[in-house]
């Protein structure tokens, strides 16, 4: 079974600090991660290829810096990697990439399964998964929690309001994945030697089949207008006392004069 | 499009930190911009003495945008039900329609639905698309994107609002995929550029950190899905009325790839957080997993649905469904209770955008109350039940 996942290297959102006197975003120190549900996605991957055999190959598209998110998704167990990059791709939106990373997965050929994380945690679209499944033609199932493959057929299950759907599908399919579907294993000293020796190769937009008005900002029809800083919460009333239920009076008091009972 | 720093540059370094992406370096005292630049713009503003600006490149544009008129809003529906963000969606469609000078049509698909017609129209529609098969009867994505890229093809609307549910999250992209146009995702803010007449786009990125605007200037339909909740529900007024517009449906079943052969329900309606306008979620302050039996009893007098933090659902206490923050959902209801739940920053990204936050926490120094309008220093257990008690007697009176 040939896999592949799409990766992308994200600053970690959650050590994003915004500067309290100019009130932007300190994008500085910040590390570089592999987006968290994209983890799961080569969990996903590998745990299909140990029960059907087959070849796990990890693609991201950013700039020579996501090599190292590769080579993370290698130590993992991933057969081979491949970085898109070219600055060509620059300004691309989900449009834009989803068409790159399409150009890019042809060019590896026969494909069974390609999985995403169900969206990335620093723009938060999830739409490069289902963007990438139209420019090929094929079916997509998204927000999966759980996946079974026999034969051509895969059986997955969906998250969906209060439960899942079972949905089937042919293969070759796009699969996006929830947090919750697996428990992504760690890089073993073994896997990460091995993925320092693997070579990644690059891919620029001249080893694609591709129309370069279809690429990076030219082929983005979104466009960012500006960037501004959420407005802050202001402080809130906190209640502190001895008794609950006098914490509790003065709560629903406040709540009542807030109108919001 | 480019950005570039001109030679008027001072090498004050403002830019570099106000660069989302880390795009911006100090190269020789000046301001140099790195292939990590996504051309968003957000240091041109920045900089004080104007250094840098950013050219606008002319793009071949092969589309007749006069062609494309009208605000259509995707009335998503599950088992002869309108979902509550079709509603708000077209309260938010009128303001954009009226200032437009157009139409707002809502788009409705499935089987034996005609009777929700009237509910958008209440709601402020003037029109609906109507297209009914047995094969539509619920969401499936080959289905229902043929489906409205055929509408569109055919009748040519200038905007489209989807809900940022999980269907619209799957429907939206491959939607705008097919008809190569834009697609903003997860919107919380809708409005009229006034420069343009385009319809800005504003939407949370970088986990709420920032807010980012964005623009679809040359292609149609312009497009964008909206979180649930955001909007409030326009007031009904059944007086107005409006034309249904069927369209027979072109999907032959066997297009159909990916179908649905089964649905598992895991829990009750509690767990449907995505349109939840009430939330009470629980943490690892609860001390106990039987402890959240306090959180659902408060929920039920609410009609709320029921959240947990990701500590609470890695402990097994709570089903992955039910999990709030960063790789759970992310959540805008009215009012959201955080019950024991200490704050970490992946929770507060799955929630701040709340209207009212509250926070019930027994230390005073959890960063929760940083973002609660109001908070409880107490224990949840003392708390909880007589907040109940409290609710339910409201709601007797």
């Amino acid at each position: 079974m040939e896999i592949v996942v799409c990766v992308k290297q994200v600053p970690d959102t959650t050590e994003v600090k915004i500067d309290p006197v100019t009130n932007t975003l300190i994008r500085q120190g910040v590390p570089s991660i592999v987006n968290p549900f994209d983890v799961n996605a080569v969990e996903a991957a590998l745990q299909l290829k140990e029960k059907h055999g087959g070849k796990v190959t990890v693609i991201s598209m950013g700039p020579p810096q996501a090599k190292d998110a590769l080579k993370e998704c290698l130590a993992m167990g991933a057969d081979s990697a491949i970085l898109i990059s070219d600055r060509a791709f620059g300004g691309s939106d989900t449009l834009a990439t989803s068409y790159t990373l399409a150009a890019a997965i042809r060019k590896l050929g026969t494909y069974d399964v390609i999985f995403f994380g169900k969206q990335a945690i620093d723009g938060d679209t999830a739409q490069v998964g289902p963007e990438t499944a139209e420019h090929l033609g094929i079916a997509q199932i998204t927000y999966v929690a759980k996946i079974d493959v026999a034969g051509d057929t895969v059986k997955a299950d969906r998250e969906h309001d209060d439960g899942y759907e079972v949905i089937e599908a042919k293969l070759p399919v796009v699969i996006s994945v929830v947090k919750s579907i697996n428990e992504p294993r760690l890089a073993t000293m073994k896997g990460m030697m091995k993925a320092n020796r693997t070579e990644i190769p690059v891919w620029t937009a001249k080893d694609l089949d591709v129309d370069e008005q279809r690429l990076g900002l030219k082929g983005s029809p979104t466009q960012v207008r500006k960037i501004f800083s959420p407005e802050h919460r202001g402080q809130g009333i906190i209640i502190q006392k001895d008794i609950a239920r006098e914490s509790v009076a003065e709560l629903m008091q406040k709540l009542s004069d807030a109108k919001i009972i | 499009m480019a950005v570039k720093v001109t030679n008027e540059c001072i090498g004050c370094g403002a830019c570099v930190t106000a660069c989302p992406f880390g795009a911006i370096e100090m190269r020789q005292n000046k301001a140099y911009i790195t292939e990590a630049c996504t051309m968003c713009g957000a240091c041109v503003e920045t900089c004080p003495v104007k250094a840098i600006i950013r050219e606008e490149e002319k793009k071949e544009v092969a589309m007749d945008k006069t062609e494309y008129k009208d605000v259509w809003v995707y009335l998503e529906n599950e088992e002869g039900k309108m979902r509550n963000v079709a509603l708000e969606l077209l309260g938010e469609g009128r303001k954009l329609a009226d200032s437009m000078g157009q139409k707002l049509a809502g788009v409705l698909i499935g089987n034996n639905i005609e009777g929700l017609a009237k509910e958008a129209f209440a709601a402020g529609a003037d029109q609906v698309y109507l297209v009914e098969a047995p094969e539509l009867a619920r969401y499936n994505n080959d289905g229902y994107t043929a489906t409205v890229v055929d509408l569109i093809k055919s009748y040519k609307p200038s905007v489209i609002l989807l809900g940022a549910t999980n269907n619209g999250r799957d429907l939206g992209p491959r939607v705008a995929c097919r008809i190569g146009t834009g697609l903003t995702a997860d919107c919380t803010g809708l409005g009229i550029d006034e420069e343009t007449g385009l319809v800005a786009w504003t939407r949370p990125a970088f986990g709420g950190n920032i807010m980012a605007t964005i623009l679809c200037p040359d292609h149609r339909p312009q497009m964008g899905t909206v979180r649930p909740s955001v909007f409030k529900r326009p007031v009904p007024d059944y007086s107005r009325s409006g034309e249904i517009i069927r369209v027979p449906s072109k999907v032959n079943p066997a297009d159909i790839r990916a179908k649905i052969i089964d649905i598992i329900h895991v829990c009750t309606a509690s767990c449907n957080l995505e349109e939840a306008e009430i939330i009470v979620s629980g943490g690892r302050g609860l001390g106990i997993p039987e402890n959240f039996c306090y959180v659902e009893a408060l929920a039920e007098v609410l009609g709320a649905s029921v959240g947990a933090s990701r500590a609470a659902v890695d402990a097994g206490w709570k089903p992955p469904l039910h999990q709030v923050g960063q790789t759970g959902k992310t959540v805008g209801p009215k009012i959201y209770i955080a019950c024991g739940i200490s704050g970490a920053i992946q929770h507060l990204a799955g929630m701040s955008s709340s209207d009212v936050i509250i926070a019930i926490n027994k230390d005073p120094e959890a960063p929760i109350f940083n973002v609660a309008d109001y908070g409880i220093v107490g224990d949840i257990v003392e708390v909880l039940p007589i907040l109940t008690e409290e609710f339910k007697k409201i709601k007797a009176s």
